[in-house]
């Protein structure tokens, strides 16, 4: 991966085709490094008391931490983070992080949908913890040429 | 308590300028494991066309943060941080945010919904340069509990 990776052409993208697939690793250093680099230090995301209070399984990852980490699989293969013109995620289930065994998050970016006149395309990304999926509705629209 | 359905339309002052620095972009790039050398490196980032590094996509959310910061301290708006729940979250970008940007932030209230004793508030953010120029818009919709 290099800042002159070419860029993927949009009329050589098919419908269905994944473009980039990974697994993320989230430990709790995650959390506290997300939290510290974002400023949102909601006790939920590192202090597994608070979270039982609150009714949770345990701490769990920000959600703005999974959108922000399962997205670069796909600015990896664009080759330019500027080409995401629009990014949308509705937050449906919990990443729950062990403290010990942490928390793998599995993606997959696949093409919904390819707009020729606007050269765009819409990526969809399928997030998995734990064999469920936490994201609904991920979508990207991506400028290609 | 309950959301105030009368905050819907309402416009708060823009935010102070928020200066975008070079190593908070790499801060947050490495937090949300965003490897790709426009992020890090500035040579890369001139090289794509960028005058500094590129934020991660997902960036704005701190300057959006400091406008739902306003929303909930409203006095009037009775929305009970300990009861939210980030439902859902978009960004619709102009251009990406590079080091060096003083963005200004507006929040509006597109909307407030109740749904089954819950509330729904929709927080559009609009995000500005020096120039006033469209960098992104952030929307949230923020789930408030309701009494259980």
């Amino acid at each position: 991966m290099t800042a002159n990776t070419p860029a993927p052409v949009l009329a050589e993208l098919e419908q269905g085709q994944v473009v980039a697939e990974r697994t993320l690793a989230f430990s709790r250093d995650s959390l506290v490094r997300y939290a510290g680099a974002s400023g949102d230090f909601n006790p939920i995301h590192y202090r597994d008391d608070v979270a039982a209070s609150v009714g949770l399984p345990g701490v769990i990852a920000h959600g703005m931490l999974t959108m922000g980490a399962v997205v670069q699989p796909v600015v990896d293969w664009l080759g330019d983070p500027g080409r995401i013109r629009d990014y949308q995620v509705r937050f449906t289930r919990p990443v729950v992080v062990d403290p010990v065994a942490g928390a793998e998050v599995e993606v997959t970016a696949t093409v919904a949908r390819i707009d020729a006149e606007a050269s765009t395309a819409r990526i969809d990304l399928t997030v998995r913890f734990g064999g469920q999926t936490v994201l609904g509705r991920a979508q990207l629209v991506v400028g290609l040429d | 308590m309950a959301v105030n359905p009368e905050i819907k339309g309402r416009v708060f002052p823009p935010t102070e300028p928020y200066l975008v620095g070079r190593e908070k972009v790499r801060e947050f790039a490495r937090a949300v494991g965003a490897q790709h050398p426009t992020h890090h490196d500035v040579a890369a980032a001139r090289a794509a066309g960028y005058a500094d590094v590129v934020a991660p996509t997902t960036f704005a959310v701190v300057v959006q943060e400091l406008t739902l910061a306003q929303l909930l301290a409203e006095p009037d708006a009775g929305i009970d941080f300990s009861r939210v729940v980030h439902g859902d979250q978009r960004f619709s970008s102009t251009r990406p945010i590079v080091a060096g940007d003083e963005l200004t932030a507006t929040v509006t209230v597109a909307d407030v919904k109740s749904l089954g004793g819950h509330s729904m508030v929709t927080a559009s953010t609009d995000v500005v340069d020096a120039d006033g120029g469209h960098v992104v818009t952030a929307i949230s919709t923020l789930v408030v509990r309701g009494d259980e």
